[in-house]
């Protein structure tokens, strides 16, 4: 079963981050969102936990949360791909079920 | 009524959740008190003072302008713990360059935001009569 998990806590603040990546399989993708979008960058303490599941799930953040939070585009984890409200949409449609990470 | 030293500990992301706003609200509150506060910003805190944050896309209210203004409210003290920078691959270049005007020097701008280590930091915390926590 594919399925679209969102995370959208701070992995700084909170383990959901962690607990998806853990679960998460083969051929799942991984959307952050909100806080969550703090995951996707490059150079902090928890960039190499996301760049590890990158070789077997796809990673996408929102980029307008992002944005909101100052973080450019230039300088998220490589390979995650950002997306807008449109592409949240249908990534929710390609995937059999979504899993929120709250 | 005798000066009290007031500490705001800021340790959360903006839009996220809403301390951050609600924070920078009760700061704003207390500075008619005339006492002497000070900010501090820690863990995702950091975050709150960002550069470059623009909300078009999420349809929230860009409040981080607001933390510009804090100078003319007397509030020059922003303490910035970092290793909570530097856990997030961030440097003092892409915090805002909040600034205050110094009456006494000719109204020469001078910067608010103070880069400390968790020591350091811990010894002014040490110093507060009053904690308020977001």
């Amino acid at each position: 079963m594919s399925i679209l998990h969102t995370v959208n806590k701070s992995p700084f603040e909170r383990d959901s981050l962690s607990s998806c990546i853990r679960l998460a399989s083969k051929g799942h993708s991984i959307l952050l969102i909100e806080d969550g979008a703090l995951g996707a960058m490059a150079g902090t303490d928890h960039s190499d936990m996301v760049a590890g599941v990158m070789k077997d799930v796809s990673v996408y953040v929102l980029g307008p949360d992002l944005a909101a939070r100052g973080m450019s585009e230039d300088r998220i984890i490589d390979g995650i791909q950002v997306v807008d409200y449109s592409g949240f949409v249908e990534l929710t449609a390609k995937h059999d079920t979504c899993q929120s990470w709250l | 009524m005798a000066t009290k030293k007031f500490m705001f500990i800021n340790r959360k992301a903006p839009y996220g959740t809403v301390y951050a706003l609600e924070s920078l609200e009760v700061v704003l509150i207390g500075a008619a008190f005339e006492q002497d506060v000070s900010l501090a910003f820690i863990g995702d805190g950091v975050y709150q003072i960002a550069k470059g944050q623009s909300t078009d896309g999420i349809g929230m209210k860009n409040f981080s302008p607001t933390y510009k203004a804090l100078g003319d409210y007397e509030i020059t003290k922003l303490y910035v713990e970092k290793e909570s920078l530097e856990a997030r691959g961030l440097t003092l270049d892409d915090l805002m360059p909040l600034v205050w005007e110094d009456e006494d020097d000719d109204y020469a701008e001078k910067p608010s935001i103070r880069l400390v280590s968790s020591a350091e930091l811990a010894e002014v915390f040490d110093d507060q009569d009053v904690v308020l926590s977001f």
